[in-house]
């Protein structure tokens, strides 16, 4: 089995990829659907500025599509070169809507990108508007589909363990797609996308207006972006707390380290503004609380209330000691699957085995009959993740979120009553603002995937167990190489951004004869 | 009769599933091949760069499109076949992160290389879309070669896979002439492509580089066909009956010397596979010739189909043998998702795939004719 250093670096390493992957793909999600907008509008009045506008933010998206491409390539093969136990015990559920998304949504997205940039005089204004349209299309289903796979490891729903096969089996697809946790989580994603997008072509319209170029251009993107900005920043705000809300009920432990809850309270909970978490003696430093407001955010009631972190890990306690017996009649089976007394053994304890391979990682030779009690604690302890980490990040997510709602609102009004222009401290914040929404959904993405800790699958299978059984070389190797080739990358990426942007909308692009394309 | 048919469901789900595979991958070589042997021969064909621009204009609205088929691949041999997706990338890390390192820098090299018109950045740029043609198709061939000889692995009683070998040994000869191979077609198939949608004098370089990548295929063929008749083979000697749930701890495997070609002995109709191959490349180079360009480029499809399963009858049943411990070796049997989730894959797959490949083609049908250097000098200024 992976050493525990192994571990850590191949989670620094998914974190490192992942966190990247997802700079491109909230723009990707809200651009490209912003563009259809902006081509609809296009389409509808016959305004040429509208098409210039197209072009423009088609542009700007394709040099974040490129590497939203190229990263994503990653994240498809990392869970089997890195996460192989993962993806042999739960591949059977996770990695149908993988599949799917392939089939469905990116044939779809890719093929049509192609045309939208190169089609432009080979189709009628309408097919071209339709194969935007799909191109869009392709993008949200994509995020859906990646969504339910995710959900699955937060909320696994739609599988059971088969002894035989000693794997995790899908039993209902309904199940599976129809997860509450997965059907939140996309519309508050895919929104996030879309505020994102908002936010990005608001910064560089403002930045036109400041310099006085392009202002027909800028003013009409800026209005376009801020009313689809201020719908986006609202239902990413809704979406939030029913995301919150659902996972409340399906992740205590997750819970617990956002609000940082050590002790269980008496209704109603007081909410922590601001807290110092201390989690060695499993209390808070200091906080700051505000009465009653945690039960209505969580349970939506003023008589609700949630287990704390202490009790969540006595009840994790009990589930490490019924999960061992699993482990062990699952080791008779898998070298005899006809055993009929470690399958009644394991028909008992099944349901806990997760919790069995929990405290496995501390069992001398992997042996479970070895585990002292002090050993069980500790496993028990693992169950709740670092506290002052996601309590942070999910302030960070709220508090740049609710700052976007507010930007977006007065975006919105001073647009509308075309005062914008004038405002030139307003310009120069909507500049600034750029960087917000990035630190929102990169603070989300660690709320969320951060808080499913000690877990990959939710109470399912251990992380410790997931990795992929490399050596510190070949993880060192890799991870050096990930961060040399992404920062080139990144710097590469913001060169070309910055280039375009200054070069501003005026020149034609892939217009005239074919191919006149984007190469 | 329906008894044994729903008996047997799971062990036909399989099979289907097998052949899939097979579709896929001769999907990736067809696809993402002639993309990346257009990478591969771009500074041949293209010697300034407006003619390099022709070359990258050709298959500049589709490569986006194309490379899902290798995403897709990763996808459903995730979906389909966990323990191989698992072992397999897990097994072959390093030269993985190769593949993946290479291919990552290809959307950027299509996307960025002309945005800027200084010589040294596309000279940078030409320099990746060489590498990020060239390299993964060594690697996608000496995959096969690795599969083929078997690789060594094994699991503990979890299924926890454990390779032992060394990345090095990856590249052994054999699977290096089986990535010269796949390097060939790819060349073959770029050439093809290039000669079809490219004007002069792009068109007549790359009806060069399409017949010798042709020659080369059909000579590096040969000589691994003649190799291999040396090589080992893998024999399952007992294990549950193909339609029962399993895991490759419940098998007994033997190893075979000299018995890598054994089931075409075994069922001489087999070697039609093979010879499918010779006679689809044969033509293709013959079309090549007479200057018919995109009929060699379809020739390419049974030729890469040929090449997927020639490989895939060599090994059946396994999938994945392993040297170390052979009877842990992935097989059609041991090592496919459940029949639950085949059964939905399928599902989707016959309501897609179909989708796909209309909507692809309305793609190049859409974009279809001839790209010249002065169109594309004529929108030197607008990029």
């Amino acid at each position: 089995m992976a050493n525990d250093l192994v571990v850590d670096l191949s989670r620094a390493q998914f974190a490192i990829t992942a966190l990247y992957h997802f700079l491109f793909v909230p723009l990707t999600l809200g651009m490209t659907v912003l563009i259809a907008v902006m081509e609809t509008i296009y389409v509808a009045t016959g305004r040429e500025v509208y098409k210039k506008i197209t072009q423009f933010w088609t542009k700007i998206l394709l040099i974040n599509f490129a590497l939203g491409v190229a990263t994503g390539l990653t994240m498809e093969f990392q869970f089997g070169t890195n996460w192989s136990f993962y993806s042999s015990f739960v591949g059977d559920t996770f990695g149908a809507p993988l599949a799917i998304e392939g089939l469905m949504a990116f044939f779809l997205e890719s093929t049509f990108i192609g045309l939208m940039v190169f089609g432009w005089d080979r189709m009628s204004k309408a097919q071209h508007l339709v194969v935007t349209y799909f191109v869009a299309l392709g993008s949200n289903f994509s995020a859906l589909w990646i969504l339910v796979a995710n959900s699955f490891m937060q909320h696994p729903q739609g599988a059971t363990f088969n002894p035989v096969t000693m794997r995790m089996e899908l039993s209902s697809f309904g199940d599976l797609f129809f997860n509450a946790d997965a059907q939140a989580k996309f519309v508050h994603t895919v929104l996030a996308g879309y505020v994102t997008a908002a936010v990005f072509v608001c910064a560089v319209s403002a930045w036109y207006m400041l310099k006085g170029r392009h202002l027909e251009f800028a003013r009409r993107s800026f209005r376009v972006a801020s009313v689809f900005g201020l719908l986006g920043a609202a239902g990413v705000l809704t979406l939030g707390d029913a995301l919150g809300y659902i996972g409340a009920h399906v992740q205590p432990t997750k819970l617990v380290a956002m609000e940082a809850l050590w002790e269980t309270e008496e209704a109603p909970m007081a909410f922590n503004l601001i807290a110092f978490p201390n989690q060695a003696e499993q209390r808070n430093d200091f906080a700051i609380k505000i009465p009653a407001v945690a039960s209505i955010l969580l349970t939506h009631s003023l008589t609700g209330v949630m287990p704390g972190a202490i009790e969540l890990e006595t009840q994790a306690r009990q589930r490490i000691v019924n999960g061992l017996p699993a482990v062990q009649a699952l080791e008779r089976l898998s070298a005899d699957p006809g055993d009929a007394e470690a399958l009644a053994t394991f028909e008992k304890h099944g349901p806990d085995l997760g919790y069995g391979f929990l405290a496995q990682r501390y069992a001398p030779d992997g042996d479970v009959t070895k585990l002292s009690e002090n050993d069980i604690d500790r496993a028990a302890r693992d169950t709740i993740p670092e506290v002052w980490m996601i309590f942070w990040a999910f302030r960070i997510m709220v508090g740049c979120g609710l700052l976007m709602l507010a930007y977006m609102v007065l975006a919105t009004m001073l647009s509308l009553n075309r005062t914008v222009e004038q405002q030139r401290w307003f310009l120069r914040g909507a500049v600034a603002m750029i960087v917000v929404p990035y630190l929102s959904v990169e603070a989300g993405w660690v709320v969320a995937e951060v808080g499913r800790q000690p877990w990959t699958v939710y109470e399912v299978l251990p992380t410790w167990l997931s990795a992929s059984t490399h050596s510190v070389t070949y993880m060192v190797f890799s991870i050096a190489g990930f961060v040399l080739l992404y920062t080139i990358f990144a710097i590469i990426e913001v060169f070309l951004m910055l280039y375009f942007i200054r070069k501003g909308p005026d020149e034609q692009i892939h217009g005239a004869a074919r191919p006149a394309g984007a190469y | 009769m329906e008894q044994l048919l729903a008996l047997e469901a799971y062990a036909i789900f399989k099979v289907i599933w097998w052949i899939l595979l097979g579709v896929l991958l001769t999907g990736i070589g067809v696809m993402v091949g002639m993309d990346m042997g257009v990478g591969t021969i771009l500074r041949y064909v293209g010697r300034t760069d407006a003619e390099r621009r022709v070359a990258i204009n050709v298959i500049g609205p589709h490569w986006d499109g194309n490379q899902v088929w290798f995403i897709l691949g990763g996808g459903a041999i995730f979906a389909a076949w966990p323990l191989v997706y698992a072992t397999a990338f897990s097994g072959f890390y390093i030269v993985m992160l190769v593949l993946l390192w290479s291919m990552i820098v290809r959307p950027l090299g299509f996307e960025y290389r002309s945005k800027m018109p200084s010589a040294r950045w596309r000279d940078a740029w030409d320099a990746t879309l060489f590498v990020s043609g060239f390299v993964p198709m060594l690697v996608f061939g000496a995959a096969m070669g690795n599969i083929l000889q078997g690789v060594p692995f094994h699991f503990d009683w979890r299924l926890v896979s454990y390779y032992t070998g060394s990345f090095i040994e990856l590249f052994n000869p054999f699977a290096i002439l089986c990535g010269l191979m796949s390097v060939s077609l790819a060349i073959y198939m770029g050439g093809a492509r290039l000669a079809a949608g490219a004007g002069e004098p792009v068109e007549s370089r790359a009806r060069t580089a399409g017949i010798a990548g042709g020659i080369g295929a059909i000579v590096l063929f040969g000589i691994g066909g003649i190799w291999a008749d040396s090589l080992p083979g893998y024999q399952l000697v007992a294990g549950p009956a193909p339609h029962l749930a399993q895991t490759p701890l419940h098998q007994r495997v033997e190893v075979v010397p000299g018995g890598m070609l054994s089931n075409f002995e075994a069922h001489g109709i087999l070697w039609l596979l093979p010879a499918l191959v010779f006679a689809s490349i044969i033509l293709g180079v013959i079309a090549l010739l007479l200057r018919r360009p995109l009929f060699a480029w379809w020739l390419g499809v049974p030729a890469w189909g040929g090449v997927i399963a020639t490989v895939g009858a060599a090994v059946f049943p396994f999938m994945m043998p392993s040297t170390t411990n052979p009877s842990h070796s992935l097989s059609i049997w041991n090592s496919g998702s459940s029949p639950t989730t085949l059964g939905w894959m399928l599902g989707f797959t016959l309501v897609f795939m179909p989708l796909i490949v209309w909507y692809t083609s309305w793609a190049f049908w859409i974009m279809r004719g001839k790209v010249e250097p002065e169109n594309v000098a004529a929108s030197e200024h607008a990029l």
